[in-house]
């Protein structure tokens, strides 16, 4: 034996082995372990799927009650149909696990806080918030609130988890899911608690936003006083379409919030003093959605027809799965969240439903006083109270627990403290209120949603949805078309909640929750259409505070009521023509506004350029309309020459004033104090001057767009579908698509149509669906993208809605999974 | 002939070794060691074939991954390797980093016995 070469030759081996299986740094993040991700038995070559990859199978599963048949069809939609409704969600938990378990792990993941624990510390920051935040707070307090109260529900939530179990029990060492192998974890059982904390997090993504925007108006007011905020921030929008026609008289309130009686100085008009905290993740602002029914009398079938398509942030694996459930109660079709039982978007033979964000204010920030840095007491209406604690451990990869004491108020967690540092909520403890922390029926109106048969039933489903407002859009067989914001939203007083509130004096709390009777709701009306695109739903005669306008976009309402107004005898695919329509109303509106400001004797050649290609432009934000660039860049430029010189000094962030506040002021006002740059001592810009200031900087940076060929709107505006993890690799790039912010098209960068779907209340149900995603969640799949072109095109499928009997000989289907009991 | 030999059976028992996926995906280490003791080569050719034991097993298994996936997976892992999305080079360092380690393997082996 030659001892020194062997050892050498053993040290190389174990050296070699040890290598590739650890996870090395590189840049800021790590590599698999590469030993195991490439092997070929093991890693990531296992998840590479055949393209003729068959879906039968036989799967025999303990604790089915009956039989269930899923018939896959070519686009690997399961149509499901079982023996009665428990063994349905079962299976619904199965095949969310068989196509999506990674994703729905990692989204309950980010809601409770655990991306340290499978990634590492740099994620702490982000567990801190969203523990802080007490997502799992409040998805324990609806767990509890389900478990208690509503029994069927919590069956078929249970039945579910039972599913997606089961699944993960199947599964051999080398077939969990790609990313598991990239990031090198396990999955994990799945529980009940999931399905709550996904619905927190879409709480969080649809109605947190105030969370970080509130403090900012709180700084913007403190900078600039209530007065200038008022005018920067009105809550005035001239060209409002509410989703209820103005004019719609309302009954009297059956609460009256009433402002305490020193609100102006304690509260409106205070200097609270600045914070620079921010969310680790903010909601988009663009969150949201558009939603409309029109009656027969608009149609040419005389049938309703019902459209909706939410707008989120554009992702792979889809947050979507379609998906068909038949049993002996219900027949329904829809987009399905992975993570959550039944339909969550969608039809069944009597009804159909869809939902767009209402952007009401449920989340206000509470500045506690705690008589010391224990926070064991704080003051309330002259007197001590003590407070609870809730313990949250964070658990890290490679490193300590990080253990956050959270100390719970009246109102709720102490968001901000001394020991969350953010050098900035400086001896402020904000304690968060939020209706998401109230508990509730959970996801008890979708279930009954699913079952609907006719208005009533769609009436009495959504008066269990209190949490996340919603306008839900309605249409039957029978002819009801029907709009109605649903969810607890707080009797507020004008401004209420806008800013950081005293947490000392109970008259600061809310002060009732608005009936759901009173909440906004409209049924068949005289002008044949029903219509929500996230707008104010009412006009300032509703007698409650909607909160901030700033919170409401006003743009796609306006355009989708005067298109829906004008038209007649409407078909299906009149609706797919409205759905992606590209036309931009709000350079309808700030087009003339910036031209006549224009002086055009004063040009050079490079801006008469770009002013000739936005003076003859079609005002349509399509892929290759350049004029779309040009007005957009134009536009932001003289947003920033109208406002950084006010905003740059502060260093707290603020947010600027949203696009309605510009425009209309220079609509009216052409003497607009904020043209001023201040930043010149001596000299007093005008609206004119300020716009044309823009022009130049913008022309400086369309040359240098269109140098690099990227002048055409679909270039600049460069859309994606971006993996979870936001890899490039997995995502898909540069998609050929119009439309943008403000258009019924609302696709921008990275978010936009979710779900576009359309129903057509004919005898025989005729939908048409689209996502930009795949079925599968598999990156190996031919499935995983194979939607998005035909999303990006404008095109549709024709949604496969079948009775038990038909789908055997059905051409479309493709494949048969029965399930039976093990 | 020996040279041959071990090639093959280093590949077969590493393919054995690979259907057991509970077992971490470095086991074939010990059959290469095993087939590097019963066949005794000089110390390169050891190295030699037990490299190419695993490394062609590697490369065919995930040759023929690829082929029927159309490449779909393959190309999107080498973007984030990254390997500029090339399968061809992904498959190739897929069968290097198994050679080597079985190649180091059957090279302690060898040095294992006087030669």
């Amino acid at each position: 034996m030659r001892i020194i070469p062997f050892l050498v030759a053993a040290a190389c081996t174990v050296g070699s082995v040890v290598l590739f299986n650890t996870q090395l740094p590189v840049g800021g993040s790590k590599t698999p372990r590469l030993g195991y991700f490439l092997s070929p038995q093991h890693g990531f070559w296992q998840n590479a799927e055949p393209l003729n990859a068959s879906f039968n199978n036989d799967i025999k599963l303990e604790g089915l009650e009956g039989k269930v048949d899923v018939f896959m069809d070519d686009r690997l939609v399961p149509h499901i149909y079982a023996d009665n409704d428990k063994d349905a969600y079962y299976v619904q938990g199965y095949l969310h696990a068989k196509f999506r378990l990674w994703q729905m792990e990692f989204q309950t993941h980010v809601a409770g806080g655990r991306l340290s624990e499978i990634v590492g510390p740099e994620r702490i920051k982000t567990d801190q918030f969203f523990r802080r935040l007490g997502m799992v707070y409040g998805a324990e307090k609806t767990q509890a609130d389900v478990e208690k109260n509503n029994p069927e529900m919590k069956a078929a939530i249970d039945a579910y988890a039972k599913g997606v179990n089961a699944y993960i029990k199947s599964l051999k060492p080398e077939q969990i899911p790609f990313e598991y192998k990239l990031l090198d974890y396990q999955p994990e059982e799945w529980t009940s608690k999931k399905t709550y904390l996904f619905q927190m997090f879409m709480s969080y993504d649809l109605t947190a936003r105030g969370a970080t925007t509130d403090l900012q108006m709180s700084n913007a007011r403190n900078y600039f006083g209530y007065e200038d905020f008022d005018r920067l921030f009105t809550n005035l929008q001239d060209s409002l379409d509410p989703i209820i026609p103005k004019g719609t008289v309302y009954n009297q309130p059956s609460i009256v919030p009433k402002a305490p009686a020193d609100m102006e100085l304690a509260y409106l008009k205070k200097n609270t003093g600045s914070t620079t905290a921010s969310a680790p993740v903010v909601p988009e602002k663009g969150n949201g959605s558009n939603n409309w029914a029109v009656a027969g009398s608009k149609t040419k079938s005389g049938r309703p027809i019902l459209c909706n398509d939410p707008h989120l942030g554009l992702n792979l694996p889809s947050l979507w799965y379609e998906v068909q459930i038949t049993t002996p109660t219900h027949s329904t079709y829809g987009a399905s969240f992975p993570g959550s039982p039944a339909v969550i978007i969608g039809f069944n033979d009597s009804i159909a439903w869809g939902v767009t964000n209402a952007g009401r204010d449920v989340i206000d920030y509470y500045d506690m006083k705690f008589r010391d840095s224990t926070l064991q007491e704080y003051w309330y209406n002259g007197a001590w109270v003590k407070a609870g604690v809730r313990r949250e451990v964070i658990k890290v990869k490679g490193g300590p627990d990080q253990v956050e004491n959270i100390a719970m108020t009246n109102y709720g967690p102490v968001m901000y403290d001394h020991t969350y540092k953010n050098n900035s909520t400086e001896g402020k403890n904000l304690a968060l209120r939020w209706t998401a922390h109230d508990g509730g029926s959970g996801l008890l109106a979708f279930y009954l949603l699913n079952r609907a048969h006719n208005y009533d039933d769609y009436l009495k489903a959504i008066s269990n949805w209190n949490s996340t407002g919603q306008n839900f859009v309605f249409a039957s067989k029978t002819g009801d078309i029907a709009i109605k914001q649903q969810a607890s939203f707080v009797a507020r007083w004008n401004r209420q909640g806008d800013f950081i509130l005293p947490g000392t004096d109970s008259n600061y709390a809310w002060q009732g929750m608005i009936p759901a009777e009173e909440n906004p709701m409209i049924r068949n009306p005289a002008r044949g259409f029903v219509s929500s695109a996230n707008q104010q739903s009412t006009d300032t005669t509703y007698p409650y505070y909607l909160g901030a306008a700033g919170n409401f976009p006003l743009y796609r309402g306006i355009i989708i009521n005067r298109k829906l107004n004008e038209m007649n005898n409407i078909t299906p695919e009149d609706m797919q023509r409205l759905q992606t329509d590209n036309y931009n109303v709000f350079a309808e509106m700030a087009r003339p506004v910036l031209l006549k400001y224009i002086n055009e004797s004063a040009l050079n050649g490079d801006e008469r350029k770009y002013i000739d290609l936005l003076k003859n432009w079609n005002l349509k934000n399509d892929l290759s309309e350049k004029g779309s660039t040009v007005f957009n860049v134009i536009w932001d430029s003289v947003e920033t020459a109208m406002w950084s010189d006010e905003f740059s000094g502060s260093t707290y962030a603020m947010g600027w004033p949203d696009e309605y506040v510009l425009l209309q002021s220079l609509i009216k006002d052409s003497l607009y104090k904020f043209a001023d740059n201040i930043a010149t001592a001596n000299k007093k810009e005008t609206v004119a001057e300020t716009i044309m200031a823009g022009i130049k900087k913008a022309t400086q940076y369309l040359a240098g767009v269109d140098r690099n060929g990227k002048l055409e709107w679909a270039r600049f505006k460069d859309t994606r579908v971006l993996h979870l993890l936001k890899i490039n690799g997995l995502s898909s790039l540069h998609l050929p698509i119009g439309g943008g912010r403000h258009i019924i098209n609302a696709t921008t960068e990275n978010h936009g149509p979710s779900w576009r779907m359309i129903v057509h209340m004919t005898d025989d149900i005729e939908a048409y669906g689209v996502y930009p995603g795949g079925q599968h969640g598999n990156p190996g799949s031919r499935y995983y993208d194979a939607f998005i072109e035909s999303w990006a095109t404008g095109k549709y499928y024709r949604i496969l809605f079948m009775n038990r009997q038909d789908a055997p000989t059905n051409k479309q289907v493709k494949w048969l999974m029965t399930f039976t009991k093990a | 002939m020996k040279f041959v030999a071990s090639i093959i059976l280093t590949g077969l028992l590493a393919y054995v070794f690979g259907l057991f996926t509970t077992l971490p995906w470095w086991s074939f280490l010990v059959s290469s060691f095993v087939v590097a003791t019963a066949i005794h080569q000089k110390p390169g050719f050891a190295f030699l074939s037990g490299f190419l034991g695993v490394f062609i097993l590697w490369i065919s298994i995930a040759y023929l991954k690829d082929i029927v996936n159309g490449h779909i997976l393959s190309v999107k892992v080498a973007e984030i390797l990254p390997l500029g999305g090339s399968y061809i080079m992904l498959i190739l360092v897929t069968g290097f980093i198994g050679g080597l380690v079985s190649g180091l393997a059957a090279l302690t082996a060898s040095f294992l016995r006087k030669a």
